[in-house]
């Protein structure tokens, strides 16, 4: 008898749950002859937009990059013969330029909408080395994780903003997606299994981010007129900052020195 | 037999703890990202050609755990069956539940990222299994049966006793600055930021002083220990054996730790630095055991018989 109360108020709890459940959503939806919502912020003109350029410089000198040892697996070895370095300080052929130097607008950009970014950013594990090094992408762009070494890899995450992950790919060729649901400078990378495999990338919600090439050069291009606030980012000298202001179509060159502390190690 | 089969649980938990010291050492504790499998094979049928780099820390620990495993069922069994202390069988049987839950943590803390409160319960049950074997193997010893070396020494139980809780308390405190990367928050040794105290202070810095304050207090529990011991009863080999090895073991661990620091953690110096305090712990606990024995029951006939034979 009891047995049979606890049954009846389960059914009609369980109705009574699923009514509430398809009006919620009945009130939720908008009726289809409403007009669609006017976008939050103003799109950016590009007959009007300007651009940052620029190169970050190094104030001392760098020290040299450690000699990476891959002994700890043949295959690596294979993949990236000879004398192997790391690649945490990218200085130019001058001494003085530095690449694999994260360049972005942190602040000034106000509410300007943009497109949702269609293209897939990249990351490859190749030569068991990451490759790009450093690099930049979108929130909610997909990044798509790629093993061509035909030995195994893992990908691990460690964010502060976003959900750490870690993902195997012990065969060749595997590809792995992943997205970025918040904005974070930077998300480092690592590879437990090859201690020296490590990177960084920049998640923004904004489009305006670059990398120094090899010459230590940069451009933030397609900017609408106004003052930013720019920083250029390096994993182990840290970031630096300058205020920016753009007339509409203008060039503004603008350069960073990066300062290298005497107990500066590689 | 059985004692011989205890010893070799407890000499394979020995290995087992220097292969959990060396993947947290060579920082391989996530090169394998999934668990019980090994990048979707089987832990049993991942091929040796894969195990590289961080790899071979990480899965050669799962192997050597699976293997410590097996042998403590054994073990557990083999006590259930042939020991008549009930409190032997049970202890096989807590051995049993213990290796159990540290794999289940293990695997946690590997599908958690390594969060600190789960390591450090990794590490922390580990010792507690270790003992628990060591435990077993002198409680099956002929000379633990027989009796042999008892002595009435109210302050020396008392001693040995805290002596084993302050080594297990200063160990947890080594894996708590171990899995929180507090382990050269003070970089230099034997002063502290060119003193003998910290000038400055946060949550690591003060780990890592606690961890240094902990072995002066270990240090000075085992020499009071081994002066007791030597002083009123040099004539006992049941008691100064452990407490002398116990006074080198302390030695060569503080030395150990030092070199931690001034290496900037060599993989072996600070795996060797875990394994030596496991050891100090467990030849504290024997020594401790042994200075209880006179408090324990006379082992019954069965044993003694099982000693003869």
């Amino acid at each position: 008898m009891r047995l049979r109360s606890v049954t009846v108020y389960a059914l009609a709890l369980t109705v009574a749950a699923s009514v509430a459940a398809c009006g919620g959503g009945g009130q939720e939806s908008a009726p289809a002859s409403a007009p669609a919502a006017a976008p939050a912020g103003q799109r950016v003109d590009p007959a009007t937009a300007g651009e940052v350029t620029g190169t970050v410089v190094l104030d001392g000198t760098a020290p040299a990059n450690v000699a990476i040892k891959m002994n700890a697996d043949p295959i690596c070895i294979k993949q990236a013969p000879g004398t192997q370095m790391q690649e945490t300080f990218a200085v130019a052929a001058d001494g003085k330029s530095l690449g694999n130097v994260f360049v972005y607008v942190k602040d000034g950009l106000g509410n300007y909408v943009y497109d949702a970014p269609s293209g897939i950013a990249t990351i490859d594990q190749k030569g068991c080395r990451y490759i790009p090094h450093v690099f930049g992408m979108r929130v909610g762009q997909k990044l798509e994780i790629l093993n061509s070494d035909p030995t195994l890899h893992n990908i691990h995450a460690t964010p502060k903003a976003n959900s750490e992950f870690n993902t195997g790919q012990p065969i060749q060729g595997m590809k792995t997606e992943h997205t970025f649901a918040s904005q974070e400078v930077m998300v480092p990378f690592k590879c437990d299994v090859h201690g020296w495999m490590n990177a960084y990338v920049g998640v923004l919600d904004h489009p305006y981010f670059t990398v120094t090439g090899a010459d230590g050069k940069f451009a933030l291009k397609g900017l609408p007129a106004g003052t930013y606030t720019i920083e250029a980012w390096h994993e182990r000298l840290g970031a630096t900052t300058q205020s920016v202001t753009l007339a509409a179509k203008e060039t503004k060159d603008v350069s960073f020195t990066l300062k290298v502390p005497a107990t500066a190690t590689n | 037999m059985l004692h011989r089969f205890a010893t070799l649980v407890a000499a394979c938990t020995v290995v087992l703890v220097l292969a959990g010291s060396l993947v947290t050492s060579t920082g391989s504790g996530l090169s394998v990202p999934d668990w019980p499998t090994s990048y979707g094979w089987s832990m049993f049928t991942f091929p040796p050609s894969k195990w590289v780099g961080g790899i071979f820390y990480e899965h050669g620990h799962r192997l050597i755990a699976s293997t410590v495993g097996s042998l403590t069922i054994l073990l557990a069994a083999w006590l259930w069956r042939s020991d008549s202390r009930r409190w032997m069988k049970r202890l096989g049987v807590a051995a049993l539940g213990a290796v159990i839950l540290q794999g289940l943590l293990g695997g946690l803390t590997v599908l958690f990222f390594l969060p600190t409160a789960v390591s450090t319960a990794h590490a922390g049950l580990a010792e507690i299994f270790f003992c628990m074997t060591v435990a077993i193997a002198l409680f099956t010893s002929k000379g633990w049966i027989l009796g042999a070396g008892q002595v009435d020494d109210g302050w020396l139980r008392r001693a040995t006793a805290a002596t084993t809780a302050i080594v297990y308390a200063q160990i947890l405190i080594g894996a708590t600055m171990r899995h929180s990367n507090a382990g050269l928050a003070i970089p230099d040794f034997p002063l502290m930021f060119g003193g003998l105290v910290p000038d400055h202070w946060d949550r690591q810095i003060a780990i890592h002083f606690a961890h240094r304050l902990g072995a002066l207090v270990v240090t000075a529990s085992v020499i009071a220990a081994f002066v007791r011991v030597w002083r009123r009863h040099s004539g006992t080999r049941a008691l100064t054996i452990p407490a002398t090895l116990l006074a080198a073991l302390v030695v060569i661990q503080v030395t150990l730790g030092g070199l931690t620091i001034l290496t900037k953690r060599g993989v072996w110096i600070n795996s060797m630095h875990v394994v030596v305090g496991a050891l100090v712990l467990a030849t504290s606990l024997v020594l401790a055991l042994r200075s209880w024995r006179v408090k324990f029951r006379a082992a019954p006939a069965s044993n003694e018989a099982e000693i003869a034979a």
